[in-house]
C-alpha cells in the first residue's frame, strides 16, 4: 500500500476539485440589496430630522445615533447575526456592523468581568477598524493637504 | 492479551466489552436528522447555567451520571476515566467530572478525542490493567465559537466549507466482562501536516489523516476496505469525506462502499443551514454512543471502525500563519454475536 504523503503535491488540486464555493453572485446581490436598505433607512431618519427642523449637520449625527441604537437592539435580540449571515458585506459595512461588532464582543465577554472582559474586549474587532480608519484618514489628509 | 502489531496497531485477545454508552446534544443537533437516537436532548444549549462553559460542564456531568445510573454502577467501580473536550486546558471535562472522583486521564487531541479516549481505554482494559473505564469527549457550539472565532452575536458570514461544532457529548463504558459490541483493535494516528493554513477548511485538514490511519489500520491487521460494514469518520464533513475517498482511491483503495462520516450526518445542511456539516470532539463522541451504538446492538452493521479526526491548532498558531495538521485515530469494533434485545429497549428509554 502507497504512503498517502505521496499526494502532497496533487493536494491542492483535490482540496479545490471538492470544497464547495461561495455563492460569489448570490453573495454581492444580497450584499448590495440589503446594505442598500440600510442606506435608504438612514436615509429616511435623517431627511425626517431634517423636516423637525434639525439642521444637516445635527440630522447626520442624529441618523447615526438612531442607526446605532437599532444595530444594538437588534444584536441583542439575536437577530443582527442572522442579517449578517444572509447578508455577508451589505451588513457588515455600515455603521450598523459597527454597532454589531461592539455590542456582541460586550455581550459575549461580560461574563468575564467588567473590566477584564468587557472593557478588555469590547474592542477586539472594532479596533482594527479604528486603528486602520484613523491612519487612513490622516493620510488621505496629509495628501490632500498637498495637493 | 494484547498485542502490538504492524507499525501502529494493538490487538487484543480477550476484546474489551463496550456495555452500555450514553450521549447528549443540543437542540439543533436534537433538531437534525439524527435527533431521535440521542438519550438526552437539551432544550437549550445554556442548559439553565450561567455561561456556556458551565452548560458544557453540566452536560458532561449529566452524561456520565446517566451512564452510571443505567449501568448500575457506582463511581467508585470505575477505574479510570478517560475524557477531553475543546475548552482552553480541556477545563470543560476537569469541572465536569471532578464530583465523580474517578482517577482521571484528561486528554486532547481535538476532534479525535474520542478515538483517542476509546483506543486507550482498550489498552487499560484489554491487557488486564483495569476492569472497568469511561471513555468520552465533549463539545460545545457556543464555547468553541467564542474561543476560536468571534462571539455568537456577531453578524459574519460563514463560507461554504465551514462546518458547525457540534452541542453534546458521549461516554461509553468498557470492561472486561459484560454483554456488548467488542474492540477487536486499534490503531493509533500520527500527526499528518499537507501544509493547509485555511482554518475555514477543516475537512481539508483532516482527509490525509483519516486516510493515513485507515490504510495503517488495514495494512497492519492484513483486512480489505470490505472487511468493514462501515469506515466512519468523526467530522470530515460533505466535503472532507469527499477529499478522503478520492485520495484513498488513487492510492487505489476504494472506500466508497463503506465510507460514513458523523459530521456530515448530523445535521440536515439545508434546512439547519450548517454548510459543510458537524464537528467537534462530541460529533463522533454523541454519534458512535447514540445511532453507531445501536446499530452494532441491532447487528445491522457486524464490524465497524470508527475513525474520530482532529485538526490541530489553536487560536496563536492560525493568527500566525502555522499550519494546521492532522490526526486521527482508529477503533475496530465488532457487533455482539446476537442481537441484545433488552440494550436495544433500554435504548429507546433513557431520559
Amino acid at each position: 500500500m502507497q504512503n498517502v504523503n505521496i499526494l502532497k503535491d496533487q493536494y491542492d488540486d483535490i482540496v479545490k476539485k471538492h470544497s464547495p464555493k461561495n455563492f460569489v453572485f448570490k453573495n454581492i446581490f444580497r450584499a448590495f440589496w440589503v446594505g442598500g436598505t440600510i442606506c435608504c433607512i438612514g436615509q429616511a431618519f435623517s431627511n425626517y430630522y431634517y423636516y423637525l427642523g434639525l439642521n444637516q449637520t445635527q440630522a447626520s449625527s442624529a441618523t447615526t445615533i438612531t442607526l446605532i441604537f437599532i444595530a444594538s437592539v437588534l444584536t441583542a435580540l439575536n437577530i443582527y447575526d442572522k442579517i449578517g449571515n444572509y447578508a455577508g458585506a451589505g451588513s457588515i459595512i455600515p455603521i450598523t456592523g459597527f454597532a454589531n461588532s461592539m455590542v456582541s464582543a460586550a455581550m459575549e465577554y461580560k461574563k468575564e468581568g467588567f473590566v477584564y472582559g468587557m472593557g478588555a474586549k469590547l474592542f477586539s474587532i472594532a479596533g482594527p477598524v479604528i486603528v486602520f480608519g484613523t491612519i487612513g484618514s490622516v493620510i488621505v489628509g496629509v495628501l490632500y493637504y498637498i495637493f | 492479551m494484547a498485542q502490538h502489531i504492524g507499525k501502529q496497531t494493538v490487538i487484543f485477545s480477550k476484546p474489551p466489552i463496550i456495555t452500555h454508552t450514553h450521549s447528549s446534544v443540543g437542540p439543533k443537533e436534537a433538531d437534525g436528522p439524527m435527533g431521535e437516537y440521542f438519550h438526552t436532548r437539551f432544550a437549550d444549549e445554556i442548559n439553565e447555567e450561567k455561561s456556556w462553559e458551565k452548560a458544557e460542564c453540566s452536560i458532561i456531568k449529566h452524561t456520565i451520571k446517566q451512564l452510571l445510573r443505567l449501568s448500575h454502577t457506582q463511581p467508585t467501580e470505575i477505574d479510570y476515566l478517560l475524557s477531553g473536550d475543546l475548552q482552553n486546558q480541556i477545563n470543560a471535562t476537569h469541572l465536569g467530572v471532578k464530583d465523580f472522583h474517578i482517577p482521571l486521564f484528561g486528554l486532547y487531541g481535538a476532534c479525535s478525542t474520542m478515538g483517542e479516549a476509546m483506543g486507550l481505554g482498550a489498552i487499560l482494559v484489554g491487557t488486564g490493567l483495569a476492569k472497568k473505564v469511561i471513555s468520552g469527549a465533549s463539545s460545545h457550539y457556543c464555547t468553541a465559537e467564542r474561543q476560536f472565532r468571534f462571539p455568537l452575536e456577531y453578524g459574519g458570514q460563514r463560507t461554504q466549507t465551514q462546518q458547525w461544532t457540534v452541542t453534546g457529548c458521549g461516554y461509553v463504558m468498557i470492561e472486561q466482562e459484560g454483554t456488548g459490541p467488542t474492540i477487536n483493535s486499534i490503531t493509533t494516528g500520527k500527526i499528518v501536516d499537507f501544509d493547509i493554513k485555511d482554518v475555514m477548511n477543516m475537512g481539508a485538514v483532516m482527509a490525509p489523516a483519516a486516510v493515513d490511519t485507515i490504510l495503517t489500520h488495514l495494512q497492519d491487521t492484513n483486512q480489505k476496505p470490505t472487511d468493514y460494514d462501515a469506515i466512519v469518520t468523526g467530522d470530515l464533513g460533505n466535503c472532507g469525506i469527499e477529499i478522503a475517498i478520492d485520495m484513498a482511491d488513487r492510492l487505489g483503495v476504494d472506500l466508497s462502499p463503506v465510507m460514513h462520516d458523523c459530521g456530515a450526518m448530523m445535521y440536515a445542511q439545508e434546512r439547519q443551514d450548517t454548510h459543510s456539516g458537524g464537528s467537534g470532539c462530541g460529533c463522533s463522541a454523541s454519534m458512535f454512543s447514540s445511532y453507531w451504538y445501536l446499530q452494532l446492538l441491532k447487528r445491522k452493521y457486524k464490524k465497524m471502525l470508527l475513525v474520530p479526526t482532529g485538526a490541530l491548532m489553536n487560536l496563536v498558531s492560525t493568527q500566525q500563519s502555522e499550519n494546521i495538521p492532522g490526526i486521527a485515530h482508529a477503533v475496530s469494533i465488532s457487533a455482539p454475536e446476537q442481537v441484545i434485545s433488552d440494550k436495544i429497549q433500554r435504548f429507546h428509554l433513557a431520559p
